[in-house]
C-alpha cells in the first residue's frame, strides 16, 4: 500500500501530478521510497537538494567531512552560516527547510567497509556522490551485493561522467574499470580544481535517474555511460556491457563481499610513501621538510632551489619569491635543468602534487631533495601570512 | 604535427592533456588501435606509464572506445581503425 499524499502534499507536488509519467500514484511512489547520497559535496548537494524537493520520503546522507569555506563555489546544500558544522548535519538542515515532509537520516561517518552494509540496507537506490577511488569501489560492491542500483556521477574540471550500474541489469563500475588508478595518478578536485557548476550538472542528471529509476519511467543510464564536456558543451554516450570477467558482477565473483578498498587502491602504500619514498638505501628517510625548516634553511642563507611544480596560473593566487617553475607534467622532460648536485625542495599547493614530484626525482637518481610538507598552503599559514590559502 | 584527415585522431581526456602539451586531439599513424596507441606514446613519452605498465600491458583502467563501442567489445587492440576513425580515450575520474 503506498501512502497517501496530504492537501498540503498535494499543493507542494502539483507540476508533478499534472505529468502523467508520475502522477498522484508516481508521487505516493516517491514518499515511500528512499536513496541514499554518498557524499554531501559538490554531486551529493544537487543530489540531495532535488529528491528532497521530489518527495523522496527518506533520504540518507553520508559524510564525515566539515563545511569548509573553500566548498561553498559548488556545494550549494551548505552556506556561509554552516561553515565548520558537519556537512551532513548542514544539509540535514537545508534539506528539511525545502521540505518537511519527509525524512533525512544523517551519517556523520566515513563510508566504509565496517558500516556500509548497515548504512545502505535500508535505502532503495544509492546515488555516489564521493570523491575518491576507493569509496567508489565500495558503493559499487555494496550495490552489486544488496542488488540495488548504484547512480554514479564523477567530474574533473571540465569532465563529467554519468550512468547508471544496476548489476541486475547492466554492468556495473568494476566492468567498466576492473582496477583503479595508481593513487596519485589522477588528481583529486582540492589539487586539480573543477568548475563550480560542473557538479550541479552531474549531479541534477543523477537525480534525474535516481527519480526514473524509483518511478520505474523512462530510460535509464543502465548500459550506457554519458561524458560531458562543459568547455566544448558536449553530451556523448558510449555503450557500457557486463564484462563476462567481472571479479564482482560476473558468473564466477572473486568478491563476494566487501574488501579493503584503500589497500585496494593502494592507499596505504600512498600513505606510507609520505614518510619515505619507497626506493632502495631510502628506508626511514625523512623526505618532507616542513615550512618553518624551509624558511630557517633559507634565513640562514643555505642555497637551495626551490622547485613549483604546480601549474602557471596558480602563480596568479600565490608564490614563494625565487622559486622556480617546474608544472609537473612538465618535469620529465625538462630534468636536464635539475643538478642532482644540488639541494632542492618541491612544492605544489598542498603537497600531493609535489610528493609525485617527488618519487619521479629520486626514481631518477636525484638524492638531495625534499617535499615542503604541505605545500605553499602551509607556507601561507606558517611563514608568510601575507599569502592567501586556496 | 598539424592535425590531418588522413590520419586517425586519438581524443585525449583532461587529466591526461597535460602530457601532451594540452591538445584535446592528437593526431597518430597506425592502422590497428595497437599501433596507434604506441604511435601515442612514441610521440610523448611521458604519457606512457600513465597507459602501460612496466610489462608493456596497457592499463586495466585504460578504456578506449570507437564511436559508442568500447574496442574490448570490438576485436581488442587489433581492431582495425581508418583514417577518419576516431579513438576515445576515456578517463578514470573520482571527484565529486
Amino acid at each position: 500500500m503506498l501512502p497517501e499524499l496530504s492537501h498540503e502534499e498535494i499543493l507542494r507536488y502539483s507540476r508533478h501530478l499534472l505529468i502523467p509519467e508520475v502522477g498522484m500514484e508516481g508521487q505516493r511512489k516517491l514518499k515511500a521510497s528512499s536513496a541514499l547520497v554518498i557524499g554531501a559535496g559538490g554531486l551529493g548537494s544537487p543530489v540531495a537538494l532535488y529528491l528532497a524537493a521530489a518527495g523522496v520520503g527518506r533520504l540518507g546522507l553520508v559524510d564525515y567531512d566539515v563545511v569548509d569555506g573553500s566548498n561553498l563555489q559548488r556545494q550549494v546544500v551548505h552556506g556561509t552560516g554552516t561553515v565548520g558544522r558537519p556537512k551532513v548535519e548542514s544539509a540535514r538542515a537545508r534539506l528539511l527547510d525545502l521540505n518537511p515532509d519527509i525524512q533525512v537520516d544523517a551519517f556523520n561517518e566515513p563510508f566504509t567497509s565496517a558500516n556500509a552494509m548497515r548504512i545502505a540496507e535500508p535505502f532503495d537506490i544509492l546515488v555516489d556522490g564521493t570523491d575518491n577511488f576507493p569509496t567508489r569501489y565500495l558503493s559499487n560492491d555494496v550495490c552489486v551485493l544488496l542488488g540495488k542500483p548504484n547512480v554514479y556521477g564523477s567530474i574533473f574540471r571540465f569532465d563529467g561522467q554519468a550512468s547508471v550500474f544496476y548489476a541486475k541489469e547492466g554492468p556495473c563500475y568494476r566492468c567498466l574499470f576492473p582496477e583503479p588508478p595508481p593513487p596519485g595518478l589522477v588528481p583529486s578536485c582540492a589539487d586539480a580544481g573543477v568548475l563550480g557548476v560542473l557538479p550541479g550538472t552531474i549531479g541534477t542528471i543523477q537525480a534525474t535517474e535516481a527519480i526514473k529509476m524509483l518511478l520505474g519511467i523512462g530510460s535509464p543510464l543502465v548500459g550506457r555511460l554519458l561524458l560531458y564536456n562543459a568547455l566544448d558543451m558536449t553530451f556523448e554516450y558510449v555503450k557500457l556491457k557486463k564484462n563476462p570477467n567481472c571479479k564482482i558482477c560476473g558468473p564466477h565473483p572473486e568478491v563476494t563481499g566487501l574488501i579493503d578498498y584503500d589497500a585496494f587502491c593502494g592507499v596505504p602504500a600512498l600513505r606510507q610513501a609520505q614518510g619515505g619514498v619507497h626506493e632502495e638505501g631510502s628506508a626511514g628517510r625523512d623526505w618532507d621538510i616542513t615550512a618553518t625548516d624551509l624558511a630557517a634553511k633559507i634565513g640562514r642563507g643555505e642555497k637551495l632551489r626551490l622547485i613549483d611544480v604546480r601549474e602557471p596560473h596558480e602563480l596568479e593566487i600565490s608564490y614563494i619569491a625565487g622559486a622556480e617553475l617546474f608544472p609537473l607534467g612538465e618535469l620529465a622532460s625538462r630534468l636536464p635543468e635539475l643538478d642532482s648536485a644540488q639541494e632542492m625542495v618541491v612544492f605544489c599547493k598542498t603537497g600531493t602534487r609535489s610528493r609525485r614530484a617527488l618519487e619521479m626525482l629520486v626514481s631518477a637518481g636525484f638524492r638531495k631533495v625534499k617535499n615542503l610538507r604541505g605545500g605553499i598552503n602551509a607556507w601561507a599559514e606558517e611563514v608568510d601570512k601575507s599569502l592567501p590559502v586556496y | 604535427m598539424s592535425k590531418n584527415k588522413t590520419m586517425p585522431i586519438i581524443r585525449i581526456p583532461t587529466p591526461l592533456r597535460p602530457y601532451v602539451n594540452g591538445q584535446g586531439e592528437v593526431p597518430v599513424q597506425g592502422k590497428t588501435v595497437a599501433e596507434v596507441m604506441q604511435d601515442l606514446v612514441t610521440q610523448f613519452p611521458s604519457l606512457r606509464p600513465h597507459l602501460y605498465n612496466s610489462e608493456g600491458q596497457l592499463r586495466p583502467f585504460v578504456n578506449l572506445f570507437l564511436g559508442a563501442d568500447n574496442v574490448k567489445e570490438l576485436q581488442g587492440l587489433e581492431t582495425p581503425l581508418n583514417e577518419t576513425d576516431t579513438l576515445i580515450l576515456i578517463p578514470s575520474i573520482a571527484g565529486g
